[in-house]
């Protein structure tokens, strides 16, 4: 087990370096999820007009893997349909659990695929990505 | 006490892990165990294994002297004046709950107050938060020292005579403080209420007298002091638990049963519904043996000492915060400036080093330390100086690690 299968140099810029770290005051939809076990808390704000994810920012405290992830995520569905976005949620399972995937459309992503070696950091990784699936549910009920 | 001849009994700890030696600091969460509890065990399903309490054959009157034999065990382990006074459950969660759920639903009233500190483990507060909201009873904490100490004045300030009930850990989780809990118990007698005491960190790494300590209820977990895990004890005063009623009814805990009523054993018995942890409470039987023949008193000296040398040891090292004051027992708390614990621990392991990260089921207490989460490493007596040092050196390499990574 190599720390720097992990600790990937594209994931410590992120972690240093968040992109859409904040908060939005236009409406938005606002999910906050926890992971229980560990304490890492997370707000994300989603701005959604006719289907396509126009801003996502975040709020949060946790460890390098998921706030890098969560910068990661937010970069990533800005201007993608929900439907997109719940595809690369998917893609992102796929690649937690070890399978080999690739995001073309946004390459930084691929470089927490080592976190599926280290099976206790998964649910760190994936924190983000569940809020959005939260996030994106919310928004279509109301 | 040689904590390296010692950890020559213990199987699980003579393992690499990620290719080094296994160094195991999450005692606090569970404790390894020694190869003759692993036997008792093996011995007890391969030769003395049946129902307790009812058979007439050979098999269940041997599972019945073993389980009893076990609980008279634990009554000396805890210098109890009676076994009935030794309630076994599944660990130190269960115990709780029925002294909550029990003892404390029978005597609060509206506006009676529930008095904890604020290091407590979510399984000596979440019991006691559903006991005040089903009984109109209220919480009031005693304040905690900047360090993590309670003062004996703060007690004494806190409890009124509308104070009922007392509980307090006996050894922080988090913080490795040792509270004064025979002085506490003292005060809660003069206001007439009971005292309960957390032993969950206490029990592993001390001499507990409980009637020195004059409490009414102590609770304890076997995994955490080399035994089984599933097996616990709540010891309390006999006339209390005479008074209490069951909080699980069914087989075993009866003495007269017709269509529509039935009566109970009397205690601990009446507590134990449903067949017990039998193979359980021989392996805690077998632990406190082991424990015993250590020397409780060494291993309270060897822990304190140990957790004293990592704080020091600890401080010396830049960026690292430590929790909690210098006196202190069994554990250290801490975190490395600017990474989070659970890439500390990850880093940690990846050297073969077994520490936990996160909240320690102390929510409150986190955010009362400012913090959302630490990490903690945690020894027993098969823990040495060396181990220490090799947390140490880890944690510096953690620090270069992300030095590098996040630099």
């Amino acid at each position: 087990m190599q720390l720097d299968e992990l600790y990937r140099r594209v994931i410590m810029d992120h972690y240093k370096n968040p992109r859409n770290r904040g908060t939005m005051d236009e409406d938005s939809v606002t999910v906050n999820l926890n992971n229980p076990s560990c304490g890492d808390r997370i707000q994300l704000q989603l701005k959604v007009e006719d289907g396509v994810v126009k801003l996502a920012k975040y709020t949060g405290e946790g460890c390098s893997i998921s706030m890098s992830s969560a910068s990661m995520m937010t970069d990533a569905i800005r201007g993608k349909t929900l439907d997109e976005a719940l595809g690369m949620a998917d893609k992102f399972s796929a690649m937690m659990q070890g399978q080999p995937v690739e995001f073309e459309e946004y390459e930084d992503l691929e470089a927490l695929a080592g976190v599926s070696k280290f099976p206790a950091r998964i649910k760190c990784a994936t924190l983000a990505w569940n809020a959005l699936r939260k996030g994106i549910e919310a928004g279509r009920r109301s | 006490m040689n904590p390296l001849e010692l950890r020559k009994q213990f199987p699980i700890l003579d393992q690499e892990v990620n290719g080094h030696p296994l160094v195991y600091l999450d005692n606090a969460a569970s404790s390894q165990k020694p190869r003759r509890v692993i036997d008792a065990i093996v011995r007890y399903y391969e030769h003395d294994h049946a129902n307790v309490h009812r058979g007439v054959h050979t098999l269940a009157s041997r599972a019945t002297d073993a389980y009893e034999g076990a609980r008279e065990k634990v009554a000396r382990f805890l210098n109890a004046a009676s076994e009935r006074e030794i309630v076994f459950t599944r660990g130190t969660t269960s115990a709780l709950n029925i002294v909550a759920r029990s003892y404390a639903r029978a005597v609060l009233r509206e506006g009676d107050e529930i008095v904890l500190t604020p290091m407590e483990h979510h399984a000596n507060l979440i019991p006691w938060q559903q006991a005040a909201k089903a009984t109109g009873a209220v919480l009031r904490y005693i304040p905690m020292q900047p360090d993590g100490r309670i003062l004996l004045e703060d007690v004494e300030a806190t409890l009124t005579d509308r104070t009922k009930i007392v509980s307090v850990t006996h050894v922080s989780n988090v913080l490795g403080v040792v509270n004064p809990v025979k002085e506490i118990a003292a005060l809660a007698h003069r206001r007439g209420a009971v005292m309960v005491v957390d032993g969950a960190q206490s029990a592993p790494h001390m001499k507990v007298d409980v009637r020195d300590i004059d409490c009414d209820f102590y609770a304890f977990s076997g995994h955490k002091m080399c035994g089984p895990t599933g097996i616990g004890v709540l010891y309390g005063k006999l006339d209390l638990l005479d008074r209490m009623e069951p909080v699980e009814y069914g087989g075993e805990m009866i003495e007269h049963v017709d269509y529509y009523d039935a009566t109970w054993k009397e205690s601990p018995w009446r507590f134990e519904g449903g067949t017990p942890i039998i193979a359980g409470a021989v392996g805690l039987a077998a632990a406190i043996d082991f424990l015993t023949e250590v020397g409780m008193d060494e291993i309270d000296r060897h822990s304190a000492a140990l957790a004293r040398y990592a704080y020091d040891r600890l401080s010396a090292i830049e960026g690292v915060t430590l929790y909690g004051p210098r006196e202190r027992t069994g554990l250290v708390t801490f975190n490395l400036d600017g990474i989070h614990p659970h890439d500390v621990a990850t880093v940690l392991d990846t050297e073969g080093i077994a520490i936990r990260a996160g909240h320690h089921c102390c929510q409150p207490l986190m955010r009362k330390l400012g913090v959302t989460a630490t990490a903690r490493a945690s020894f027993y007596l098969y823990n040495t100086e060396e181990d220490v040092e090799r947390l140490a050196a880890a944690l510096i390499k953690a620090k270069e690690f992300f030095g590098h990574a996040i630099g």
